[in-house]
């Protein structure tokens, strides 16, 4: 038998065993498997040494990285570049960019390094194929925002904007927006510099009237170099963030406005609760009217239930005169508290126990009943347990009152939790769980006759 | 004025790149943008006017520039010859004869060239070839009457010579006519090459014809280091390459300067793997009998190559007592293998086979090893209690030999060797500081490339703990050392076997009387292999000292358990003949 036949009859024999152990899911990661590819498909012939000596140079500064060892990555990395002038076409395509990648890792910690090396080392790499200018030019700029040299990551910028290679610049038209972008965002921080200097001006001064020029001026710059990026679809917050802030500051609400629905709504975009965060609180600071915030935040809702904006929304939702508004505010509450780190949020409860109260004297038991039914197999435990009585009571009292109180409704009295506040004695609040008591004798879901 | 006549010259300038030539007063170039003066003068061109010399004037001027760029005309044969040349140079500083190179060497290559009829015969290709375009172009036709000579002493000097005068000296007497292959160069630089035959040679497919590739030069290599029965085994030779003592990865980057190589060059010349022992091996019968070779010199009992001597040499290389040297030797004497007409190479033979000298002797000490502790993961623990215990109480007496601190010396050194091994070789440069196109319009991409690589190394090696000359290894046939005082390097070859032998009667026996056999059957299966070696089928000494001794010659672990199954085929033919009997274990009590 040859090699070659065993070699297959193994990898299918583990390929099984594997299979039958491990489910398979989307994330599966064999890292045996690479190696019975390079083995197996290539017939069983063997790969070049240069390949292979190559390879294992590449997972030697792999690991020399992972230990933070930059003087071993570096010796590797010496060798290593000499897939620059690999005779195999793909791999010497992709050679740079892994070379950019390991290399500006390593001259970033590495403690001889220093900016005037990698900027070397970025301004080689960036003329060897044109497919990595951008990005290279990019993470150059980034690289250079990181030491605070603001004006040489602003120069690096605008040469990466002009850069131009026929149709191979045109493909990455993408690149070429996020470097205006990010000339924009540069441009946007000194437009805030102005803005903070100009804020202790005269505005009778002469020097104030030349620099709202040189302010407008600027901006106008800026909304040229961000606006193009965000039309893209994609997460653009910081841009995004800055360039409806000028376009506030200069009064063009509607543009503002229009960017901002643009991005929260078109369905291209990714789903991003930020754009919606960033819509209702315009919409809030515009006094909009309450139909176009409830709508804002409906979608926030629907991505993330515990936002702490969901309070907000809940008062929204019991202002409203609508009744499915009011049964909608309930459901938001018990979404907010279904998560850990709402757990211990005193106004969450005490909107809840103000809420339960005044949905049960509402006559809306079956409400209740529903958001009810698929957590009381969880909420006692999560919630109402000893443990929590003990802590909540000794931590915050007002907390564990309003916690006692929507016990006491959802479990009836006789639930550990709403028992063990209720027997505690505390001179100021003695009046107050008396009330509660009395209310949730009257309103309690659980019926103490059954 | 100047101007006209400089128009003829139309490279670029070296130093702005701009097509603008003007003379000076001494006649030579100067770059009229730059002020760049070339060391390039007009008088060359001038020499048209000579008489005699008309219709070839014709062609004069294209042709000169071409030679410019194109160097020196030259065939593939040539650059082998070249590496050949630089390789017997290299064993000889290794330290082997002079005659190596002048004699044998010299006199394979000659024969090679007469068989693969370039040379040295009736009708070389090369004049068959070119006999047509010659008269197409009505040219000179006493050139090519001439080449035959040329390519023989005359033409490759640097072969007989046996000091290294300066190699620029001997290729300057061109080896080839250039006056009437205008025509040729032109026809060949269309489809790419470098050398004049380039494309033909690569594309050239005869039956029976052996093709001179890089590996193969090894393979010419090992024969006259065979036919001369140097100290050199085959697995020495390739460390050696892969130590880079001998020139073989990136060998054309020492041709001159003139031989300019590029294109169907670059398949050719150009490898990146290193030489694989059993490719080397087959190459090397492949060649021996292509070049119909006699029977080479008798290999006895004290030529290097003798299992009897290799053993010696192996066992002190891995740490082993002398001792064994005795039980290694019956072994050799019992299978036969150190006779003269096993060991001796003979091509003309029916089945011509040269013997796997190391492998073989290697594979002679795992079976004694065998032999004497079993290697069954059991039986040589306890005999290395046994030494422990005795090694105690008799502290003045020659200590027995303990397996299990042999192991433990023996895996350190060795994982501490391979590491360093594997360290090295995934920082081994491989390209060559001249870089290799394929065609013109890929030469200023590449040449950029090269220098962006250079700089991109320069600025990295700043970074680098050490210095950039690393000290080469001193080649040496032994690969470890061994002392009695390091505790870490023990050295066990004065330990003796006593506490693994037993005497009965006169004789001494194995204390072991049990032995496994490697393999129980053979294939006889179309595929190549004669076992297959799976590793987990086997128990963990017998698979470490595999692995030891695979890494020290540089091969497959299987290929060294199918010698080692071979030798137990001969040293147990009863065994074998009643195969379908199924009895794992064989008794083998033996004398010493």
């Amino acid at each position: 038998m040859s090699d070659f036949s065993e070699e297959l009859e193994r990898s299918v024999t583990k390929d099984d065993q594997v299979k039958r152990s491990v489910p398979c899911g989307t994330g599966m990661h064999f890292p045996w498997l690479q190696s019975y590819i390079e083995t197996v498909v290539i017939g069983g012939k063997k790969k070049k040494d240069f390949a292979q000596t190559t390879s294992a140079c590449l997972s030697r500064i792999q690991e020399a990285l992972l230990k933070h060892q930059w003087w071993r990555a570096a010796e590797y990395t010496h060798s290593y570049l000499q897939t620059l002038e690999d005779s195999d076409g793909y791999k010497r395509h992709a050679a740079p960019e892994i070379i950019w990648k390991l290399g500006s890792e390593i001259l970033f910690y590495h403690p001889k390094s220093n900016v005037e090396t990698f900027s070397t080392f970025a301004e080689r790499m960036k003329n060897i194929g044109v497919m990595n200018y951008l990005k290279i030019s990019l993470q150059h700029a980034l690289y250079l925002l990181h030491h605070g040299m603001l004006e040489d990551a602003d120069r690096n910028l605008s040469h990466a904007e002009t850069w131009r290679y026929g149709e191979k610049s045109s493909s990455q038209q993408v690149l070429i927006n996020l470097v205006q972008a990010y000339r924009g965002l540069l441009q946007y921080y000194n437009w805030l510099t102005k803005k903070k200097e100009l804020s202790k001006l005269d505005k009778q001064d002469y020097a104030y009237g030349t620099a709202t020029r040189s302010m407008v001026n600027r901006s106008w710059k800026t909304s040229v170099n961000i606006g193009a990026l965000i039309k893209i679809p994609g997460v653009w917050d910081p841009f995004v963030k800055s360039y409806v802030e000028m376009l506030e500051f200069y009064g063009d609400q509607d543009a503002a406005r229009e960017v901002l629905t643009n991005y929260a709504y078109d369905e291209k975009f990714p789903s991003n609760p930020n754009a919606h965060i960033y819509l209702y609180n315009f919409l809030k600071r515009k006094k909009a009217p309450r139909a176009e915030l409830l709508s804002a935040l409906k979608i926030l809702y629907q991505i993330v239930p515990s936002h702490k904006l969901m309070l907000e929304f809940h008062t929204l939702l019991r202002k409203s005169e609508e009744e499915e508004h009011h049964k909608l505010a309930l459901e938001v509450l018990f979404g907010v508290l279904d998560f850990a780190g709402c757990t211990r949020n005193v106004t969450a409860w005490k909107y809840l126990a103000k809420y339960l109260r005044q949905t049960l004297m509402g006559n809306h038991p079956m409400w209740v009943q529903e958001q009810w039914s698929t957590r009381k197999n969880w909420w006692p435990n999560f919630h109402f347990s000893c443990y929590w009585a003990k802590r909540d009571w000794k931590e915050d009292t007002a907390l564990a009152c309003e916690k006692a109180f929507v016990a006491g409704i959802l479990l009836g009295k006789g639930c550990r939790y709403f028992r063990y506040i209720s027997k505690q004695d505390h001179e100021v609040l003695r009046k107050k769980i008396k009330r509660m008591k009395k209310s949730v004798k009257k309103y309690s879901i659980v019926n103490p006759g059954l | 004025m100047d101007l006209e006549e400089a128009k003829e010259f139309k490279e670029r300038c070296t130093q702005c790149a701009a097509v603008s030539w003007g003379l000076t007063d001494e006649g030579k170039y100067y770059c009229t943008s730059c002020h760049n003066v070339t060391e390039r003068s007009k008088e060359v061109i001038n020499t048209e006017d000579i008489p005699n010399t008309k219709i070839k004037a014709i062609n004069r001027g294209l042709k000169r520039k071409k030679k410019l760029e194109k160097g020196w005309d030259w065939y593939v044969c040539e650059g082998f010859q070249y590496i050949l040349y630089q390789q017997a140079e290299a064993l000889k500083s290794l330290g082997v004869g002079p005659e190596l190179k002048n004699e044998v060497l010299h006199n394979f290559w000659k024969r090679y060239l007469q068989k693969s009829k370039q040379a040295y015969c009736e009708n070389p290709i090369y004049i068959t070839r070119k006999k047509a375009t010659v008269l197409e172009d009505n040219l000179s036709h006493s050139d090519w009457s001439s080449e035959p000579e040329l390519l023989s002493d005359v033409g490759c000097p640097s072969f007989v010579e046996s000091g290294a005068e300066s190699q620029s000296d001997t290729y300057s007497q061109k080896p080839f006519p250039l006056s009437s292959r205008a025509s040729q160069s032109e026809m060949a630089s269309s489809v790419c090459s470098g050398s004049l035959d380039g494309v033909e040679y690569s594309q050239q497919k005869e039956k029976g014809t052996v093709k001179m590739s890089v590996p193969r030069t090894l393979a010419l290599c090992y024969l006259s280091l065979l036919w001369k029965r140097e100290t050199i085994t085959l697995s020495d030779l390739l460390r050696f390459v892969e130590e880079d003592h001998i020139p073989y990865v990136n060998a054309f980057q020492h041709f001159p300067e003139e031989m300019k190589l590029y294109g169907r060059d670059k398949r050719i010349f150009a490898v990146e793997s290193w030489p694989d022992y059993e490719d080397i091996h087959k190459k090397t019968i492949e060649i021996a009998t292509f070049l119909d070779l006699p029977r080479f010199p008798d290999i006895t009992e004290d030529c290097y190559l003798h299992p009897n001597i290799l053993c010696m040499k192996y066992l002190m290389e891995v740490n082993l007592p002398d001792e064994m040297h005795g039980l290694a030797c019956q072994v050799i004497k019992m299978t036969g293998i150190g006779e003269v007409d096993f060991l001796t190479f003979d091509p003309i033979a029916k089945m011509a086979k040269t013997v796997k000298y190391d492998v073989q002797a290697v594979a002679i000490i795992v079976v004694v090893l065998k032999l004497l502790f079993l290697l069954d993961d059991n039986f040589e623990w306890s005999l290395s209690n046994l030494a422990e215990k005795y090694n105690k109480k008799n502290k003045k007496d020659k200590p027995w030999f303990d397996f299990r601190k042999w192991y433990q010396v023996m895996k350190k050194t060795v994982d501490e060797k391979k590491h360093k091994w594997e360290e090295a070789r995934a920082k081994y440069m491989w390209k060559s500081e001249k870089p290799l196109y394929y065609s013109v319009i890929d030469k200023p991409v590449v040449y950029k490339r090269r220098d962006m690589v250079v700089n991109l190394q320069k600025q990295f090696s700043t970074l680098v703990g050490w210095t950039p000359a690393v000290e080469k290894t001193r080649p040496s046939s032994f690969q470890f050392n061994w002392t009695e005082e390091d505790t870490d390097r023990t050295c066990f070859h004065g330990h003796s076997l006593q506490g693994v032998l037993k005497e009965k009667g006169q004789s001494l026996l194995t204390k072991n009387s049990s032995y496994w056999l490697s393999t129980q059957k053979f294939c006889k299966g179309y595929c190549k292999h004669l076992t297959t070696y799976e590793e987990s089928n086997f128990s963990l000494s017998y698979q470490f000292i595999l692995n030891l001794f695979s890494f020290l010659l540089r091969i497959k672990t299987s290929l060294l358990h199918e010698e080692v199954s071979l030798i137990e085929r001969k040293l147990f033919k009863n065994k074998y003949s009643r195969t379908k009997k199924k009895s794992r274990r064989s008794r083998k009590a033996r004398r010493h």
